[in-house]
Order: structure tokens, then C-alpha cells, then sequence
């Protein structure tokens, strides 16, 4: 989305890098990380030490998650500076060009760059609560896995189908490139806050069920 | 205040009960090894005393706390250490390090710091301090379930809760972990071990619960688990002669399987008769004795039979 404007500003290569890399990648690393969280450690055999440590189930489930957020905030950071590096070495860095034509300065770029970072980050945190879930019903960490990155991709061939505009806000994807809007002249916020309230409730739901799985589920492995 | 505690313990599983209505108390200092076949429902029950398992219903009470009920779990928890079927290990981790994250694990600040001071302590109680450094992957079984006894020592527990810790180990090894056990029992701490191997339970608990389809079918002392009766197997050179003496020793009954002429004779004893004075009353008989055997049901035998006795569904 962003290609055609990377050789005129290296700042665009960390933003055309999200783009490239928020379909597919980040979802996997998404899935993998969060769909393992649990299961994998039911199937090593050290869940049930850690259960029998002396804190509450809802605590491993809430410090599972968040490890899991981290590892992907590290990914997306390292990704966008990496792109940022890169870029300024290929192309050097100006002052950023909106969409609506106007141009930023580099402290407002900053900002806006941080933005997308995270969002995104907002985005791969609603899927991976939906892996935190799948791993908690599961004592197969690779196929929690696949579970939750079959949604994700199924999640973004229903949000192409125009037949089906009905549901697409619905979608935990439909939202996860509203980024862009960061980069117009004003903000255009609507899809944005829809896209942060679509995550929020994502989070809830699959998060809340997955405490609620955990803390009643005999640790049989 | 006993240190486990569980009324009408039951676990279901669809229509199988793997734990029925199990009572169990256990006061601190006890070594007490808990027996059973292969499905009796020993591993359901360690689950449930630790949390891991959710009873269909009754109650288990570990060092005051209800485990089921609010915050019951982690108070109790704070201060048991368990060994949980098979020990397990980050592999690609070093021993050290494994412990090291168990030690920052869960609990208060203090908690931590204390498991994380014990790291050399543990490793040299368990003899691992050589191999601490190497990563699990590269341990024996025996290592690796000596790194599992550590964890379990990590946080200086009042309760240690072990399933077969003794699994994979050889004699030697054995040998030590049963005298670690019984030294962590006198210096008061209390173990809950489960095993089948009757002879280690024999040798090293306080008292014995025996598990059979899910129903403790026997508790106590493990000499109490034998028969009180004692027999003696006696080689006589004149059989006939000597029945004649031992009717008229007081408490002395001949079981009478022998068949006639055989010069072996077998004889209950009952007080005030002992193997001492019936070997007198025969010597005084003119009976010569070549061999006399006192002759006690191995406790494989009373277990056998203890947990035939209980109709094990099959």
C-alpha cells in the first residue's frame, strides 16, 4: 500500500513492512505463540507443576497471555526498526507525505509510526486471546495453533467476499489495516476506535472464556 | 490439625468411580506410603490432594486449607512440594536453570528468594551438584528424577506429596532416596508417597494406606497389615511322635494338610505357645528337630489378597 512511496521516504519501508507482514506472518508467529501457551506445556508434562505452584490458575492464564503479548510486541518492533534502518540507508528520510497530501513532521511521523505499531499490536493481541482459548481446551499445542491461524486466514477470505458485508465488522481481521487512516489529513478515526473496540471485545470474550475453561479443567496430564 | 484431611472424597469419570468416597487423614511427621495396583485410583487422589483434580464431591483439606475452596489452594500450596508421576524438565535447560525457574515461580517476594538461596542445597541433598550444569537432556532417568525430588524440596515444604519417586531409579538410588525420605519425616516434615513396590513401603513408611478400585481397603502400621497368627513349619525325623507332643502343648494347633508319613509338619501358633516352646516340648519328647521355620504371609501376599477381597471390577 505503501510501496510506491518507500523510494521517495525510508520511513515508508516501516509502515509498507507491517502491511506485508499483518496478513500472514504476524498472525502465524500469533498463533504459534499463543495456540503453544498452554497445551504445549500439558503435553512436556510441566503443566501440572506449574499448576501446583502456589499461585492462582486465572494468574498463569493472565502471565501466559502477556508473555505472549510481549514476545509479539518484540517481533513488531524489531521488524519496523529493522525496515526503519534499512530504508533510511536506501532512501533516506524527509518528512512524510500524507495520503490527503499534506506532509508531517518528523515528530509527528514519530508518533504516527508508534501508532501503527500498536495497533497492530492490538490486532495480534484479539487473535491471540482466541489461541490462549483454544490452548486451554486442547492438550495439542500445534493444533491449538492451526486453529487459530485457520480463523484468521478464514477471517480474511470472508472480509473479501462482498456478499457478506453483513458480517465483515464482525470480523476479527476486518479492521487490522485502518492503520492507514493514521497516515491522512485529519486522522480519520472511525476505523481506527472500530478496530480497537473490535479487538477489546475479541479479548474479553476469548480471554474470559478461556480463564473460565482453565479454572475449572483437571490437570490430567 | 491434621496435615491432609479427606472426607467422601469421589471422583467420577462418565459411571466409573476412580476415587469413591475416600477418607484419609494424616497427621505431620508421618511418612505414609500409599499402595495400590496399577488403576486403583492412587494418582486420581494425589491429583486431588494437590488441585490439579476437581472432585465430583467430598472435600480435601491440605495443612488447614480447603483445596477447592477460595484461595485454599495457593495458601496450602505455598508450603508443598510434589513430585507428580514423572518428573518433568525444560530438557534444553540445565538443571540449575530448571530449578532456578521453578524457585521465581509463584508466591511472595520472600518465597521466591528463599526457593532461589536453597538452589545448592537441594542439588547437594539429591546428589546432582556435578551435573547441575548439564542440560537435562543429557540426564539418566535416575537424574532426572533426582532434579524432580529437588524441585519438590525447593520451597523447604511442610508437606511433600511424591508419586513413585523411587520410578527408574537403581537400588542404590533407591536406598538413598528412602533415606531422604524418612530423615525429611524425623526432622518433621510430612511425606505422602505413593508406590507399588510393597517391600520400599515396608521398609521405610510410618503407616500404610492400601487403594483398591478407588476404596482404601487397609490403613495402619505396616506390621499390622500381616496376619498376628504365626506359623512354623517344623522337620521332624518321627512325625507321628511329634503330632502326639504337640497336642498337649497349649495353644499349638497342627493345620493337619501333611500328608502321612511326610516329615514336615506345619502348626499355628496361638499365646501362650511359642516357636521356643515347641521346639522344648518336642526336644523333651525325644523328637529330633531338623529345621524350624517360622513362616509369616508376605505382605505381597496380604495385599493380594486385601485388594482381591475389595472386587476389583474388571
Amino acid at each position: 500500500m505503501f510501496f510506491d512511496l518507500i523510494r521517495h521516504n525510508g520511513l515508508f519501508a516501516a509502515l509498507t513492512v507491517i502491511g506485508l507482514i499483518q496478513p500472514f506472518f504476524l498472525p502465524l508467529g500469533a498463533s504459534l505463540l499463543s495456540g503453544e501457551a498452554i497445551a504445549a506445556e500439558a503435553s512436556a508434562g510441566t503443566l501440572r507443576y506449574l499448576v501446583v505452584r502456589p499461585v492462582g490458575r486465572a494468574r498463569l492464564i493472565v502471565a501466559k497471555y502477556s508473555a505472549v503479548v510481549a514476545e509479539l510486541a518484540a517481533a513488531i518492533v524489531w521488524v519496523m526498526v529493522v525496515a526503519l534502518i534499512a530504508g533510511g540507508f536506501a532512501f533516506g528520510y524527509g518528512s512524510l507525505p500524507t495520503l490527503s497530501g499534506t506532509t508531517l513532521g518528523g515528530g509527528a511521523a514519530t508518533v504516527r509510526i508508534v501508532a501503527t505499531a500498536g495497533y497492530a499490536l492490538v490486532g495480534m493481541g484479539a487473535l491471540a486471546a482466541i489461541g490462549m482459548f483454544l490452548s486451554t481446551v486442547t492438550d495439542s499445542g500445534l493444533g491449538a495453533a492451526a486453529a487459530t491461524m485457520a480463523i484468521a486466514i478464514t477471517s480474511q477470505i470472508l472480509d473479501g467476499l462482498p456478499s457478506l458485508r453483513a458480517i465483515h465488522p464482525y470480523l476479527i481481521t476486518h479492521r487490522w489495516f485502518a492503520f492507514v487512516d493514521l497516515f491522512r489529513s485529519p486522522v480519520e478515526w472511525n476505523g481506527i476506535v472500530q478496530g480497537l473496540i473490535l479487538s477489546g471485545a475479541y479479548v474479553a470474550v476469548f480471554l474470559g472464556l478461556a480463564l473460565a475453561v482453565f479454572s475449572r479443567k483437571d490437570v490430567v496430564s | 490439625m491434621n496435615v491432609i484431611e479427606a472426607s467422601g472424597l469421589t471422583k467420577r469419570y462418565r459411571d466409573l468411580a476412580a476415587v469413591d468416597e475416600l477418607d484419609l487423614s494424616l497427621e505431620a511427621g508421618v511418612l505414609y506410603g500409599f499402595l495400590g495396583p496399577n488403576g486403583a485410583g492412587k494418582t486420581t487422589t494425589i491429583r486431588m490432594i494437590l488441585g490439579l483434580v476437581f472432585p465430583t464431591s467430598g472435600r480435601v483439606d491440605v495443612l488447614g486449607q480447603p483445596m477447592f475452596g477460595p484461595g485454599g489452594a495457593e495458601r496450602a500450596l505455598r508450603r508443598v512440594g510434589a513430585l507428580i508421576e514423572e518428573p518433568a524438565a525444560w530438557s534444553y535447560l540445565s538443571g540449575r536453570r530448571n530449578l532456578e525457574y521453578f524457585a521465581r515461580s509463584g508466591g511472595p517476594a520472600e518465597d521466591r528468594n528463599r526457593r532461589l538461596a536453597r538452589i545448592d542445597d537441594v542439588l547437594r541433598i539429591v546428589g546432582l551438584e556435578h551435573a547441575a550444569n548439564k542440560k537435562v537432556k543429557a540426564y539418566s532417568q535416575g537424574m532426572r528424577q533426582r532434579l524432580g525430588i529437588a524441585v519438590a524440596l525447593l520451597g523447604s515444604p511442610d508437606l511433600l506429596v511424591l508419586d513413585e519417586p523411587t520410578n527408574g531409579l537403581d537400588p542404590q538410588g533407591m536406598r538413598e532416596v528412602r533415606l531422604l525420605l524418612r530423615r525429611l519425616a524425623d526432622e518433621g516434615t510430612t511425606v505422602f508417597v505413593s508406590s507399588h513396590l510393597l517391600a520400599e513401603v515396608e521398609a521405610m513408611c510410618d503407616r500404610v494406606g492400601v487403594l483398591a478400585s478407588g476404596r482404601l481397603v487397609a490403613e495402619g502400621p505396616p506390621s499390622r497389615l500381616r496376619p498376628t497368627a504365626d506359623r512354623l513349619r517344623i522337620e521332624v525325623d518321627d512325625p507321628d511322635r511329634a503330632r502326639a507332643v504337640l497336642a498337649d502343648v497349649d495353644g499349638a494347633t497342627l493345620d493337619g494338610s501333611e500328608t502321612p508319613g511326610e516329615r514336615v509338619l506345619r502348626v499355628e501358633l496361638a499365646p501362650p505357645a511359642t516357636a521356643a516352646l515347641v521346639n522344648a516340648a518336642l526336644v523333651t519328647g525325644g523328637v529330633q528337630v531338623s529345621a524350624l521355620v517360622p513362616e509369616q504371609e508376605s505382605l505381597e501376599d496380604v495385599f493380594v489378597s486385601l485388594v482381591e477381597g475389595a472386587d476389583v471390577p474388571r
